[in-house]
């Protein structure tokens, strides 16, 4: 491995074209076909660097092919490494041979668009089930969503079979014995020893990305925050700063700030809620209904400062569309000290418990190489030893003007995961005060133009589950061409199912309910 | 354990005293829409900004609203230049027709008034009668996401929580169709949940209710027109009742159950 990383990630890459046609976006360089998994590869080892998102685009209208596009973030800048394939053979070579962390974006490029990946080390439908005809893809520009898709037999999913004395395969879900999303998970497990766990999602995926093509931005924010439900706010800012990059358009402060302070009552909602349901997991009702009642007096404070228990209906394009009277910033703070006043004895109640913290010992390992291999961002990866924030990494929103201390730990176990969000719950209630105690005056949204055409542009906030990535291509007319949403679930998923091999099945729950991921902005 | 027990009598109790009695929304919450006719001058603005498509308006076209597909999201109020539309805090909205979801300019077909005729302080009471009298003091709920972005699943989460703990009216959640008086349906039921759904109903032994719960789930909300989706949960199974919202509150919920009780007549 190379110990001195590069001043600046293109310069890796001698034999790539740099363009620039975006003042504010991250660096571009465009690479021979042949070439894209090698650059890739050397950018990710040698700068180093870790693959943000991917997005595969129909361009066979405007220049003739298809085209992939691979955003890196190293240690102090980004590089956006791109390469055309040509409509008539859109084969392309897989980058996940070599960065794992490419390989579930290549398989939803290869559903969506009909770009194949070669040498793809699991090249298995990931997006669309047994109920899509093979050779329809919905993402390509010809595709039209009016179109009746019949269910005709694409191949059945296929899952790695172990055989052996004793070994007992154990299919979940989709449909789950409590109240929670859809995902099928397969075990094959040796008494309740779990040898191997394979995940299927995209239940939910509601073809979201393709309904914003051809609308202008205003019309995608309300799709933006119904991605999901507990990642709504984080989803709307992500969308809005794309925009804005875009737009070359900065919000006025006081914009910045309620939306830091969104984001903030978001992520105390979702820690406080899911350190109760970590209780859940382990069959601690007492801690459970005390994380619940903790989330209630947030999710009720969420009604009465915005009208949305999830925070919706805030953000605006350009900044937001709710404001915070003196009333209501009394009410806040107060609330906010009442909560953490509580949720301090509830902490207590947790770490006394020494039945509930045995549970968590040990638990649903991640290495740490695993998390810097697959990419994982958020509290997993924090928990493993990898120290990434967005809030600090891409500051944004009132984030400079704060100090966000990145939680940490390196035991990457169930109780490490529980010790960050803990710690990350304790910086959201300082932070949520420091806003209201200085929210700015002035007005809540700048001036937003028409956008300009064939643009990029990136939106990164830092969801209570880790880094959200919007990116999105404008066309004439100012609208959306192109919108790739990539949220911490995205990711984070494959990380889980490394984690499982080793326990109990019955410490599954444990480990999900751990990292606490969404499918519904993982499926889209 | 002594500090559990004293931490839980200081805690005191913390449950709603709904349905049993009436609460009110906060004041920026935005409930049913009303639409006043005599300010309106058709110029179509809100029709136009809906992400959910959900106002229809035009040359002989009267103006409706359908609070099956609406969000809630306020952008129809913003956009009015006569200030037309504004919304209440009636959050009490489930219907067991999708039509009567409609919210019109003429008062005989919108409910305009401000409570709906149902509700009234013994509904609690009557309640808990309803759920003894004919599934002998229990309603068991299997709930079901068809493709939903999770807010509304939570809200039926929340309702196992201390504050609204629906099992002092006798209702639960149960881990099996087979076990099941209600489906609970999230979501606009995506290609991919189809098949699950239609099996997962057709495990329950009737009597057996079907909700449909949320935007998405009454009326596709903001996915209209989309590759992935069918567009709401009657495209596939009978609807008992439609709950509306975006999510629709807790207490939205409680009110909705109970209306799926009383079409057990």
């Amino acid at each position: 491995m190379v110990t001195t990383p590069a001043a600046n990630l293109a310069a890796l890459l001698p034999y790539a074209q740099r363009f620039n046609p975006d003042a504010t976006a991250s660096e571009r360089v465009l690479v021979p076909l042949a070439r894209l998994a090698e650059a890739c590869a050397t950018v990710v080892q040698q700068g180093p660097a870790r693959l943000v998102t991917m997005v595969g685009l129909d361009d066979r209208a405007a220049a003739g092919g298809f085209r992939l596009v691979y955003l890196f973030r190293g240690l102090s800048d980004s590089l956006s490494v791109e390469a055309e394939v040509p409509a008539a053979n859109p084969v392309f070579p897989s980058v996940a041979a070599e960065v794992p962390a490419a390989q579930w974006y290549e398989r939803e490029v290869h559903d969506l668009l009909g770009l194949r990946p070669e040498g793809h080390p699991h090249p298995q439908p990931l997006v669309l089930h047994e109920n899509w005809p093979p050779g329809v893809y919905p993402l390509r520009k010809d595709f039209d969503p009016a179109t009746a898709v019949t269910v005709t037999g694409a191949p059945a999913a296929r899952f790695h079979h172990l055989h052996g004395d004793g070994i007992v395969e154990i299919p979940v879900g989709p449909i789950h014995a409590g109240v929670i999303e859809p995902g099928h998970f397969r075990f094959a497990a040796v008494g309740e020893l779990v040898l191997h766990l394979e995940a299927r999602l995209f239940y939910t995926h509601r073809g979201m990305e393709k309904l914003a093509e051809g609308r202008n931005p205003r019309q995608v924010l309300p799709l933006a925050e119904r991605l999901c439900g507990v990642c709504a706010a984080s989803h709307a800012v992500s969308f809005c700063q794309a925009v804005e990059a875009v737009a070359g358009v900065a919000i006025p402060p006081r914009a910045a700030a309620l939306r830091t302070l969104f984001m903030e009552l978001e992520r105390l909602y979702n820690h406080l809620g899911d350190l109760g349901n970590m209780c859940a997991g382990t069959g601690f009702m007492v801690g459970s209904m005390r994380g619940s009642l903790l989330k209630e007096l947030l999710q009720q404070l969420n009604e009465r400062l915005t009208g949305s228990r999830f925070l919706r209906n805030v953000c605006a394009v350009g900044g937001v569309r709710r404001d915070l009277d003196a009333v209501a910033v009394r009410d806040a703070a107060q609330t906010l000290t009442d909560v953490e006043r509580r949720f301090t004895d509830f902490v207590s109640l947790l770490l006394g418990t020494e039945s509930f913290i045995e549970r968590m010992k040990g638990t649903g390992i991640l290495p740490r190489q695993a998390a810097v291999d697959l990419g994982a961002v958020g509290i997993a990866a924090r928990a493993s030893g990898v120290a990434a924030d967005a809030r600090l990494e891409a500051p944004h929103a009132w984030y400079g003007h704060l100090h966000v201390p990145v939680a940490g730990e390196t035991g990457g176990d169930v109780e490490a995961r529980f010790l960050v969000r803990l710690a990350e719950a304790m910086t959201s209630f300082r932070l949520a005060q420091e806003v209201l105690a200085g929210l700015p005056g002035g007005p809540l949204t700048s001036p937003v133009p028409e956008l300009p055409p064939h643009r990029a542009g990136v939106g990164v906030t830092e969801s209570p589950r880790g880094e959200n990535v919007h990116w999105l291509r404008t066309g004439p007319g100012g609208i959306i061409d192109r919108w790739r949403v990539r949220s911490a679930s995205y990711p984070n998923w494959p990380v889980v199912t490394v984690t499982v091999p080793g326990n109990m099945v019955p410490d599954f729950p444990l480990i999900n309910k751990s990292f606490e991921l969404c499918y519904s902005c993982l499926d889209r | 354990m002594l500090k559990i027990l004293r931490t839980a009598l200081a805690t005191g109790r913390v449950t709603t005293g709904y349905p049993r009695e009436r609460t009110q929304a906060p004041p920026a919450f935005r409930g049913r829409p009303i639409y006043k006719a005599g300010a309106c001058d058709c110029d179509g603005a809100c029709v136009a900004v809906c992400p959910a498509q959900a106002i229809t308006a035009g040359e002989g076209t009267p103006w409706a609203l359908d609070m099956a597909r609406c969000v809630f999201c306020g952008l129809c109020e913003v956009a009015c230049p006569n200030s037309a539309i504004s919304f209440s805090g009636d959050f009490e909205l489930a219907a067991r027709r999708r039509e009567d979801l409609l919210v019109r300019a003429d008062s005989t077909a919108s409910r305009t008034v401000e409570r709906p005729p149902q509700h009234d302080h013994n509904l609690g009471q009557q309640f808990t009668q309803r759920v003894r009298a004919r599934l002998r003091r229990s309603l068991h709920i299997r709930h079901m996401d068809a493709g939903s972005d999770n807010s509304t699943d939570w809200e039926l989460n929340t309702l196992l929580n201390p504050v609204y703990d629906i099992q002092r009216l006798g209702i639960d959640v149960v881990a099996s169709p087979r076990h099941a008086d209600l489906l609970f349906v999230t979501g606009p039921v995506t290609r991919n949940l189809a098949l699950a759904l239609q099996r997962t109903y057709e495990a329950m032994p009737a009597p057996r209710l079907v909700v449909a719960a949320g935007a998405e789930a009454c009326g596709g909300g903001v996915l209209q027109g989309s590759y992935a989706t069918a567009g709401g949960v009657n495209q596939c199974l009978p609807v008992d009742v439609y709950i509306p919202g975006d999510p629709p509150r807790p207490e939205a919920i409680i009110y909705g159950l109970l209306l799926a009780m009383d079409s057990r007549r």
